[in-house]
């Protein structure tokens, strides 16, 4: 009976998760299917916040995926599709935001932190040498009088 | 030299801190709209009340209005209904409606039984000007200077709160303007 039961709740389910599948667009070429993939993965559904509009089911991801697929049809580059976009809902829909002046320290931050430790590594590398340097560094008069020491004839203590 | 290294954790933990504390309370949900300065986009649709008129930017032209972007199957648009009602009885807002991805049919016993505040209703089944207009989520209000430019979006509820601390200087500001 149990067994009856969950059969048909999953038969029962299996048309609620297909009705699930958002419009389906066709391409024309592979390339053009794939170009789509990537543009709808790298924008940014504006009411999901951290979700892709290729990922989230939202209406307003669906308008948007709708948008860059007919611009795509009538022969729009990534960027004025994105730029399209950026126009209606921000920059806040791009997932890689562009280089320029507010988004600079975006940017800079992982080669200012990767310079930042270089510095401090050459830093002490170059201080542990010159310790080493000193500590090693003795004068020709002060390597003479340690080999007498050595030699067990300090003279400042038997004159 | 060295002293000055010692401070250095410290100075780098403040620095910190004042970026995250400006952060905090912040709404990430809440976008500022990328129109803002930007004149309402160009679009022609039907009257919510007159199918057979339609409607164009101009209609922003010549005073400072409120857009509000509402649908029947929006339940905080119910929640703020009386406060639009409220700014455009007491207050003598002019607002115009975007009813967004709605039925005629709803969207007329709707107003019939909760009252109109809209001088005029734009009727975008399709979501084509709300698109356009980067809504994201209703209900949203724009203001609108009497040039059509986009002064401010502000997205959730308008309540006599959101009135007063946001809404209001924006337009106070459009109307010393212009």
């Amino acid at each position: 009976m149990m067994r009856f039961v969950l059969a048909a709740l999953f038969a029962l389910t299996a048309g609620l998760a297909q009705a699930e599948v958002a419009a389906v667009y066709d391409f024309d070429t592979r390339e053009q299917e794939v170009r789509y993939q990537n543009l709808i993965a790298e924008l940014r559904c504006p009411k999901c916040q951290n979700q892709n509009i290729a990922d989230s089911n939202a209406p307003i991801s669906q308008d948007m995926r709708n948008e860059v697929y007919e611009m795509m049809q009538a022969g729009a580059s990534n960027e004025e599709i994105v730029d399209a976009l950026v126009a209606r809902f921000g920059e806040f829909v791009r997932y890689k935001p562009e280089l320029d002046s507010r988004t600079f320290l975006l940017w800079a931050t992982p080669a200012i932190a990767v310079f930042g430790g270089l510095l401090v590594v050459a830093g002490v590398v170059i201080r542990a040498r010159r310790v080493e340097r000193q500590a090693a560094g003795l004068s020709a008069e002060e390597r003479a009088r340690a080999e007498q020491i050595l030699k067990g004839q300090d003279n400042t203590s038997d004159s | 030299m060295k002293r000055f290294l010692l401070f250095l954790p410290l100075l780098v933990a403040l620095v910190l801190g004042v970026v995250l504390f400006a952060g905090i309370g912040k709404d990430p949900t809440k976008l500022e709209s990328a129109l803002i300065g930007k004149p309402v986009p160009k679009f022609t649709l039907a009257d919510l009340h007159n199918p057979s008129a339609t409607l164009d930017r101009s209609l922003f032209r010549g005073e400072i209005s409120l857009l509000n972007v509402w649908g029947t199957w929006c339940p905080s648009c119910r929640d703020e209904h009386d406060d639009l009602m409220w700014l455009a009885n007491d207050k003598g807002i002019n607002i115009i409606g975007l009813n967004y991805k709605d039925k005629r049919e709803d969207a007329l016993v709707w107003l019939e039984r909760l009252g109109d505040p809209y001088q005029t209703t734009i009727y975008d089944p399709k979501g084509i000007l709300g698109f356009d207009l980067g809504v994201y989520g209703a209900p949203e209000t724009f203001v609108i200077d009497a040039e059509g430019v986009v002064r401010y979006r502000h997205v959730g509820v308008v309540n006599p709160k959101v009135w007063e601390e946001t809404l209001l200087p924006v337009i106070e500001e459009a109307r010393g303007n212009s």
